[in-house]
């Protein structure tokens, strides 16, 4: 099947094929598209000549520039790391609590612990550190374990509730599901309710302040404002962790909450937690 | 013949009934019922035929078009419901709260992600692929498919692959592996129906009529071959059970990530590229009534296209546990990759040549052209992307997804539009499709939501690949994650929008068919007289 002939509107010879009718012009290689490919291949061959590119026996071709983006990494964290290395060493050494804000050291610290807490912190407590349900704010002066800078530091770096840190804070709040009975729960939840807010029912609200005394005051106290020691919450302020509804309130107690935090101080390096503590207490909850 | 087939049908409906009562998760339950009803179903039907009237051989003279038909019908189907969970999950990143609690866990946007990659790539473009290889494969070789029904066995099974696939990302079984979601069973199953489309493509070019092998049969071939190897050695894995879906993967770590990055290139390489270059070097010349620009230039970017395609994976694991050694060679070759990809291109272009006035008067053809424009610039940039450099700042980012989107929605959608818009009229006897107006409609509808798609996509990938890199003087992290994702929304919304054009053209298209379709009725084209004189 040689029926080639000249193609009418271009002058082009066709060769001569012909497939349910397309047929197929004899025209050259672009020679610009040839340039641009042979120039990819030259490029190529360079460029494997000065990386580390073609795979031997017992390991790969180097390449002439001694390129590695491990070592570039490892370059780049040294190169960090040695420019900070004496505010580093500093904030280590500091005594948090006396640190002026105006003193070089707190901007520091506060530089890196916010690029921890964003790279850490932020996603549970937000990155705005405004919390989320279960998470606490970080913004207000509600603290749950003492919010002045060392006892941020020390929650930072033990974490709450984990099995990884035995210095970690610990508390647990029974379920008074199994205690309590449902009446009386009802009548507590209206109690714990009323301390923030005008009670529905105050009938039912009372009664439920024998409850509160005789079951919650140990850890919450007398007057419902928490206790520290123990991470229990004021529960006069009308800051809740996981809600101040009635329905939450009533979970909250008949299945108690137990949040945990990890240890940080066993992924982050000291200066980080110095910096990090620094950073939250100065958002502006700080003690 | 039949007995036999009784006999075999009659052990899957037993198997399956087994794997039904005995599966371990919902997935394999629901699948292995499903295969129990279809399998007791063709046993019937097998049964009612048997020792019947034996059916009269199909013509030999004629093309095989009713499994055609039934692809182009498949493509349309199944474009819509991939165009529509795209849609949908563009939203749901723009407005989590569309991930609905009542409808957890089925449709939040983990199962849904790899349901609409899943039903464009492989459900829309795979049955494309399919039905415009087995048109061409039999007008270029001037005879009907080999193999009798199995081209049949072909649609159907593929269908069920997709099903199954589907049904299984929603129930919750998946491999976890980009584009190889389906679990093993699913995988062997892929495996058989696409060895015997191998077999048909295969067995029809052996037929052939004609002294020579025409180019788009070279990039059909090419693209089946390839993907059977790909999907065989990314998809080795152990079942934990053969009543479970579950699978562990045979390499594992780094190894693992490469094999799957192998596959999933050359799933853009072969599938998307070589497959549709297939569809492109038939139609366009057919279209523009012109001859194929240079036969120098398709041998020549065919084999350097094959050849460096495969070896450019390792550009998807820069800066990962992969050794450098192995992400340079990827990248070197992604870069030489990118004038044997633009050869396609200007291949496909300088056909116009005589012909560039059809650009006026016929959307089908404008339809070619910029699918070939978007082919073109994908092509470029993605040598581009898989620089070094350049992939540190792009890498993980909406800049990938722009990518991704311009050359599947301009290049694969468009193309394969054009193709649907050029076989319909054929296939049910018309002469036009019912309104050439609505394919206009059609054109400006997709292509300005592949603009706002691609370019909302570029920007916030850009910035946020900015924002993730952007350090204080003391070389401390400025942005949180979340800030980055807080500053995308815009461009999210930007970006659903652009799949709202999208899946709209395609409606159009879709009434435009279905008005086509009502009018004609099928129609039986002869194999050319030349050739069946001298075949017997």
């Amino acid at each position: 099947m040689t029926d080639k002939k000249i193609d009418k509107e271009t002058g082009v010879e066709t060769t001569g094929h012909n497939w349910d009718g397309i047929e197929e012009l004899n025209n050259p290689l672009p020679r610009w598209w040839l340039w641009t490919l042979y120039a990819c291949i030259v490029w190529a061959i360079g460029y494997t000549i000065l990386y580390p590119a073609w795979p031997m026996i017992s390991g790969a071709t180097p390449g002439m520039l001694g390129y590695s983006t491990r070592a570039n990494v490892a370059n780049d964290i040294t190169a960090h790391e040695a420019k900070n290395a004496a505010l580093t060493a500093d904030l280590v050494a500091a005594d948090l609590p006396t640190l002026a804000p105006d003193d070089p050291l707190h901007r520091y610290a506060v530089a890196r612990g916010a690029s921890v807490f964003r790279a850490q912190c932020s996603q549970c407590h937000g990155s705005g550190a405004a919390g989320a349900k279960g998470y606490p704010n970080l913004l207000d002066d509600d603290w749950l374990w003492g919010g002045d800078v060392a006892s941020i530091a020390t929650t930072i770096d033990h974490g709450i509730r984990n099995d990884t840190d035995p210095d970690a804070r610990w508390s647990q709040m029974p379920a008074f599901g199994d205690i309590l009975s449902r009446e009386e729960i009802t009548s507590v939840v209206a109690y714990v309710g009323s301390l923030s807010a005008p009670a529905e029912d105050p009938g039912l609200a009372d009664a439920g302040a024998t409850v509160f005394s005789d079951n919650c005051a140990a850890c919450h106290g007398d007057n419902a404002q928490g206790n520290r020691d123990m991470g229990a919450p004021d529960l006069t302020d009308a800051i809740w962790l996981y809600g101040g509804d009635t329905a939450t309130l009533t979970e909250t107690v008949t299945k108690a909450r137990f949040g945990v935090m990890p240890a940080w101080g066993q992924r982050l390096t000291d200066a980080d937690v110095a910096a990090v503590a620094v950073y939250v207490h100065g958002l502006g909850g700080g003690e | 013949m039949n007995y036999i087939k009784l006999a075999l049908l009659g052990c899957v409906t037993l198997i399956a009934a087994l794997g039904a009562n005995w599966a371990h998760d919902l997935a394999y339950q629901v699948h292995a019922f499903l295969i129990m009803v279809i399998a007791a179903y063709l046993f019937v039907r097998v049964l009612r035929a048997t020792d019947g009237p034996v059916p009269v051989a199909l013509p030999t003279d004629q093309y095989d078009d009713g499994v055609i038909r039934a692809g182009v019908i498949a493509t349309a189907f199944w474009g819509i419901a991939g165009f529509l969970v795209g849609t949908f999950i563009a939203f749901q990143l723009a407005y989590p709260s569309l991930n609905f609690d009542w409808a957890q866990p089925f449709a939040n946007f983990g199962r849904l992600r790899p349901l609409h990659t899943s039903a464009v790539i492989f459900a829309f473009g795979g049955n494309a692929l399919i039905c415009t290889s087995f048109y061409v494969v039999q007008r270029t070789s001037g005879v009907k498919l080999w193999g009798g029904k199995a081209a049949w066995f072909v649609f159907w099974g593929y269908q069920l692959f997709i099903v199954l696939a589907a049904t299984g990302y929603l129930l919750g079984a998946t491999q976890s592996k980009e584009y190889a979601e389906p679990e093993w069973y699913i995988d062997i199953w892929l495996t058989i129906v696409w060895l015997t489309y191998l077999a048909v493509f295969l067995g029809t070019i052996v037929r052939r009529r004609e002294k020579h092998i025409y180019v788009a049969n070279w990039f059909y071939l090419a693209f089946i071959i390839t993907v059977a190897m790909l999907h065989v050695v990314n998809n080795l894995s152990v079942p934990v059970s053969i009543w479970g879906s579950k699978s562990v993967q045979v390499f594992s770590g780094v190894q693992d990530a490469m094999t799957q990055w192998w596959y999933g290139h050359n799933a853009v390489g072969f599938f998307l590229t070589a497959g549709f270059l297939g569809m492109m070097y038939y139609f366009v010349p057919k279209q523009a009534e012109r001859p194929i620009y240079s036969y120098k230039l398709s041998i020549i970017h065919f084999w350097a296209l094959i050849f460096l395609y495969i070896w450019a994976g390792p550009h998807h694991l820069h800066y990962t546990a992969l050794p450098d050694w192995a992400a340079t060679l990827g990248m070197v070759f992604s870069i030489v990759l990118w004038m044997p990809s633009w050869g396609g291109m200007i291949n496909g272009l300088m056909t116009l040549q005589g012909a560039w006035d059809k650009l006026r008067t016929d959307p089908i053809m404008r339809m070619f052209v910029l699918s070939l424009g978007f082919y073109g610039m994908s092509t470029f940039e993605g040598p581009m992307m898989s620089i070094r450099a350049v992939n540190s700042l792009s890498h993980y980012t909406d800049w990938t997804i722009g990518h991704v989107h311009s050359g599947a929605l301009g290049w694969n959608g468009m193309i394969t539009f054009a193709c649907l818009y050029y076989l319909t009229p054929r296939l049910w006897g018309r002469k036009e499709m019912h309104s050439v107006s609505a394919i206009s409609w059609h054109f400006w509808l997709a292509t300005l939501g592949i603009v706002l798609y691609a370019s909302s996509m570029w920007v916030s990938g850009i910035m946020e690949g900015l924002m993730w890199r952007e350090v204080d003087d003391q070389g401390f992290l400025v942005n949180a994650f979340a800030d980055t994702v807080a500053a995308k929304y815009p461009m999210y919304v930007v970006r659903s929008l652009g799949g709202v054009m999208f899946l709209s053209g395609a409606l159009v298209m879709v009434w435009n068919m279905w008005m086509t379709i009502r009018a004609g009725k099928p129609v039986t084209i002869a194999t050319p007289a030349r050739y069946a004189v001298a075949a017997e």
